[in-house]
Order: structure tokens, then sequence, then C-alpha cells
């Protein structure tokens, strides 16, 4: 048989150490884990939130309008492509044009917006149609809530419009109804090329709303360029979401950051009592190693290796719960998934090795301070 | 040259003085009793000797090594070398099998030998007991893991403190007839009891009391049956 090498006795003592005392050591897992589980998954909320959030707020609508300049109510549609160049496509996600006139339903008189539906479904993702949206290049209609209770209309119905002045009429299907909880409902929705047919408007519209990934300081810039370079058209800043945005995001982060910090003490506090209660449990234990002839190091050694194994292990477990823990808050309240971050759970493993390390600090002295003469007394 | 020489030592706590004026000495091979009242200093002694602590004042020489002003590294060397101990209460270390327990010893003196430490079961008769930990031995049978751990790194001297103090009369009749087999090997034994027939299986007896070696005629307990009358 092999000589057994002094490595593996050692670590022989602390697996045993850690499996043969099962009870009291999951105690101190347990607080490792749960630590890491909290500070993995926030950690992982904290870099995902400013992504998710961001998102978030543009599903409330455009961050940036493009306008006609001077007191001009239309402008050419070309203008828009135009200044669209000037935008970071990487960072843009949608840009819905919009001409706004009247128009008959029913011959009854209702405000009409002509737009791009699959434009519109990017900027305002937060428009919720009952039936179905249009289909693309069809001539299937979207009629808001209010238009479709004053009216009867149930989606799927066919409808005549006709453009004010004017005897040609045009029988249409209303594909949904619309719900914003805004003005939107009181408007009668087509494909912009139809009512610019309809209305003999061809190539103008009456504003375009834009959303852009972007912060304030870089839609700033970008109003400016726009300003500057295409004439004819005036961009506005829609300023209130940009800046709570910004507010939110400092102040959840600065709160996520907070709890960590608490909870990482927290996990700290909990570690070195039971390390604590664990040298003190085994008092006898290490007077019998060092009257066995154990030098201080090797009880450092020890009890630092099984700290450390703790923190490995209720590090790995509370990295995997973690990720968990986060898929869950970021699938209930952004409903979306995350994707898994390498660099955290690396990051949560090495926190959580430390903050053990550190909590085995003063037990690890108090051991060594353990005197052999105790293990003939029979205190 | 004897194994032990104690000269005028002395140990005090504070207020008190658990020993006081110690002159002992031990030859190699013998099997010597400690025999005295509860708190006459019989533990302290021990642990003077065992290199477990240092006595207040006095010199101790032991195996031609003047220990009296050594530091406390160099303590934990001689005792790890020369030292063998057999507890009371056993201390075995719970979470460990009985040959663990003895390749622990091993470890600390010097490279764990798992095949010599089963051949050191299988002299007191434990070899099948090799995988149990000790909550699954009796107690005579972790006194018997006790003896072969403080055998395994050939110590000079053994010292025992009321090694059947726990036990049955059956396990302490086994456990002494291990300590008779080490003495006729010639190994050096120090053993504190309270039980006169123990102590009359050793060559020689002598009995604590206040601190001090008590003279004979003096002392209220006796070592052997024979000097009653
Ligand atoms: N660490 C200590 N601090 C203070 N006093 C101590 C200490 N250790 C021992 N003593 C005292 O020294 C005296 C001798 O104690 P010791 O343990 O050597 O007695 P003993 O003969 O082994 O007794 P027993 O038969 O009960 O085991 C006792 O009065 C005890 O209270
Ligand atoms: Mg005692």
């Amino acid at each position: 048989m092999i000589k057994m090498t002094k490595y593996s006795m050692y670590t022989k003592m602390i697996w045993n150490a850690l499996l043969r005392r099962r009870s009291r050591m999951l105690i101190a897992l347990l607080a490792v884990a749960i630590g890491a589980t909290v500070v993995s998954g926030l950690v992982t909320i904290y870099y995902d939130v400013p992504r998710q959030m961001g998102r978030e707020f543009r599903s409330y609508g455009a961050n940036l309008l493009l306008t006609p300049a001077g007191d001009q109510q239309v402008m050419a549609q070309n203008l828009v492509a135009n200044a669209t160049t000037l935008l970071p496509s990487d960072k843009l996600i949608g840009i819905a044009p919009y001409l706004y006139d009247r128009i008959k339903l029913n011959e009854q008189p209702f405000l009409v917006a002509g737009t791009h539906f699959q434009a519109v479904k990017k900027v305002s993702p937060y428009w919720q149609i009952r039936g179905e949206w249009p289909a693309d290049q069809s001539e299937d209609i979207v009629i808001g809530a209010e238009v479709a209770e004053r009216l009867e209309i149930e989606p799927g119905e066919q409808v005549t419009l006709a453009a004010a002045g004017s005897e040609t009429e045009k029988k249409v299907k209303v594909a949904g109804i619309l719900r914003t909880g805004g003005s939107e409902e009181n408007f009668i929705f087509l494909d912009l090329s139809l009512l610019q047919q309809m209305l003999k408007k061809e190539g103008v519209i009456s504003i375009a709303q834009v959303s852009i990934t972007a912060n304030e300081a870089e839609l700033n810039t970008l109003t400016q360029q726009i300003g500057e370079q295409v004439p004819g058209v005036a961009p506005r800043l829609v300023k209130q979401v940009t800046q709570s945005e910004q507010t939110v995001l400092g102040k959840l982060q600065a709160l996520v950051y907070l709890v960590t910090i608490v909870v990482l003490l927290l996990t700290l506090i909990c570690v070195a009592t039971t390390m604590m209660a664990v040298v003190t449990e085994r008092r006898k234990e290490i007077g019998l190693k060092k009257a066995l002839g154990a030098e201080n190091r090797s009880i450092i050694l020890e009890f630092l290796g099984e700290g450390l194994a703790l923190g490995a292990l209720g590090g790995l477990l509370g990295t995997i719960l973690g990720f968990f823990f986060a898929q869950a808050v970021s699938v209930n309240v952004f409903g979306r998934m995350i994707s898994f971050q390498p660099l955290i759970a690396l990051l949560a493993l090495i926190v959580s090795i430390a903050v053990t390390g550190l909590a085995c600090l003063i037990p690890v002295k108090i051991a060594t301070e353990v005197e052999p003469a105790i293990v003939l007394r029979g205190e | 040259m004897s194994l032990l020489e104690l000269h005028n030592v002395s140990m005090i706590y504070g207020s008190v003085k658990a020993l006081q004026g110690i002159d002992l000495t031990v030859e190699k091979g013998e099997w010597l009793a400690l025999m005295g009242p509860s708190g006459s200093g019989k533990t302290t002694l021990m642990n003077i000797i065992g290199c477990m602590d240092k006595a207040s004042t006095g010199s101790i020489v032991l195996d031609g090594v003047d220990f009296t002003d050594v530091t406390a590294g160099n303590l934990t060397m001689l005792r790890r070398d020369k030292i063998g101990l057999v507890f009371q209460q056993f201390h075995l270390i719970p979470y460990l099998t009985a040959v663990e327990n003895l390749m622990v010893a091993q470890y600390y003196h010097s490279m764990p030998d798992e095949q010599e430490a089963l051949i050191a079961l299988e002299r007191v008769g434990l070899k099948e007991r090799a995988r149990h930990l000790p909550s699954q031995l009796s107690g005579g049978e972790q006194q018997r893991v006790c003896i072969a751990r403080a055998l395994i790194n050939y110590p000079m001297l053994i010292l025992a403190d009321e090694p059947t103090g726990n036990l049955d009369e059956t396990n302490a009749k086994i456990v002494l007839e291990f300590f008779q087999q080490l003495h006729r090997e010639g190994h050096t034994i120090i053993m504190v009891t309270h039980d006169p027939k123990v102590a009359e299986l050793a060559e020689r007896c002598i009995v604590l009391e206040h601190g001090r070696i008590a003279n004979r005629k003096d002392r209220r307990i006796v070592c052997r049956e024979e000097e009653v009358s």
C-alpha cells in the first residue's frame, strides 16, 4: 500500500470534520449559502436592472419626437429619413411616423392617424390590441376603444371610411380595438400610405416618434445634431421619462448596493458565530491535537481549511441558487429571462470564500490559545 | 542515567500551591504508580512531566534533555517525540475512525502510515474495528485505541492518568493486561490511579498529598495491600 502523504491526511481530516459533523456544519453552510445566494442574486440584478429598466422605460413610449420646424403642420417624409441617418442604428428601437387628420367612419367624423403598425409595435409596446394587429400591407384598421364603444364595433367587423369633403368611400375591416389609457383611444389608425392616398397628402407626415436607447446627454447631442443638419425638422426630447429613468435607476442601484453590504455583514457575523461555537465545542479536540504534538500552524491550517471549504461549498451552492433567484425576480418583475454571467458567479464564489476566511480569523485565533494541559483535566 | 529526573519542582496557580518541591527519579523501563487524594496535584505533575505545562520552578531532565528553560515550541517538539498519553476520557476525535485517530498522531509526529496504524490496532485486538467511529466502540475498546495511539510514535515515556477510571471491571482488566505487556516489553510507564489493586501492578508507588510526595508512615492512602499489615 502506498504511503499516505501528509496532504491527503489533512484533506481527510477536514472532509470528515465537515461530513461527519453534518448538523453543526449544515448551519454554517446554510449561512454562507444564503449570503451567497442573496449577494449573487442582487449583483446579477444590479447589473441587469439598468438594462431591464432601460427597456422597461422605453415601453412607456418614444423619448424623441421629430416635428415640423416653424409653424408648419406637416413635413416631408424624406426629411425624417434624413434625420434617421444621424441616429446610431444599434441603439435605435424604432421610428413611428404619424399623419393626423379627420375622417368619417360610418358617416361620423373622427380623428385619424396614419402610421406603420410594425413601427408602432416597437415604439409603443404598451399598446394593447383586442383582436389582432393589421397584417403587413393590408388595408385593415385599428380603432380606439372610445370609438369602438361609441359605434358598438367589434373586431372583425366591416366599416366604411370616407375622407372629409370627398365622395370616395372605402370598405375596410377592423382588425383590432386599441386600449392605452390615453388619447389614442379616440383615434382611428390605418396604414400611413393608405391614409395619404385617401387624403391626397402623399409623402407628408405630421410627426415621427422615435424610441432610442440613450441617456440624457446622448439624447441632447442627437437633438442638437438633427436640428443643425436637417432643416425643416425640429427634434424635441420627451424629457420627463429620461430624467426619472436616471433617478430611479440610481436609487435602485444604491439600494441594491446597501442591501448587499448588509447581507455580507450578516453572513460574516453568522459564520463567525458558528465557527466560534465550533471552536468552543471542540476545545478538547484542539487540546488533544496539541497534546499529540500539533503546532499552532497545523491548528490554524485545519480550522481555516474547514472554514474555506465551507465558504467554497456554500458559495457554490449560493451562486447557483442566486442565479435562479435573480432569474425569478427578472421573470416576475420584468418579464424577461437573464443570461448566466460567469464573471458574477466567480465573484460571488470569491466573495463567499473571502467572507468565511475573514469570519474564521477570530475563532482560529482562539483555537491557537487552547492549552494542551486541558485534556488531562476533567473540565 | 535515569530517564526522568525532577528536582525541587513546584507549580503555583495564583494562590494555589499545586506542587511543592517535588524530587522524583524514574528509571528506564520502570512502572511507577502515582496515587493521592483528589486535588493533591497528580494531574498537575503529569502535565509537567508530559511537557504540556511548564513548572513554576525547579529543573526537569527527560532522556538527557533539560527542559527547564525551553520555549513553548520546543516543548511541543519534546512532547511529540518522547511522550505517549492515555486519558481517563479517552479523547478520541469523534469524527475520525479508529485507524484515522491513530493516523492523526502519526500525522502530527511525522507521516501518516495506514499500514502501521492497522498493525497497532491489531496489537490491541481491534483490527476488525479499524473503520469504526469512536461512538461505535465500547469504552474499553476506545481505551485500547487510545493505548494504541499512545504507542504509535514509539515514545520514551507513557503517561496514563486514571486509564481505568471510566471502565468496568472486565474492561479495566483487559486494559491493565496491555499495560503489563508493555511493561514486560520494557516501556517506561507512569500511571495515576485511585485503585490500590491497580497500583499493586506497578513496581513502585508514590503518594502525593497537598502537592508533596508523602512519607510512607505519614500518608493515609496505601499503595499496596501488604503495606497495610
Ligand atoms: N489551571 C489551574 N488554575 C488554578 N488552579 C488549578 C489549576 N489546575 C489545577 N489547579 C489546582 O491545583 C490543585 C491540584 O490539581 P490536580 O488536578 O493536579 O489534582 P489531582 O490530584 O489530579 O486531582 P483528581 O484526583 O481530582 O484528578 C487543585 O487544588 C486544583 O484546584
Ligand atoms: Mg487528576
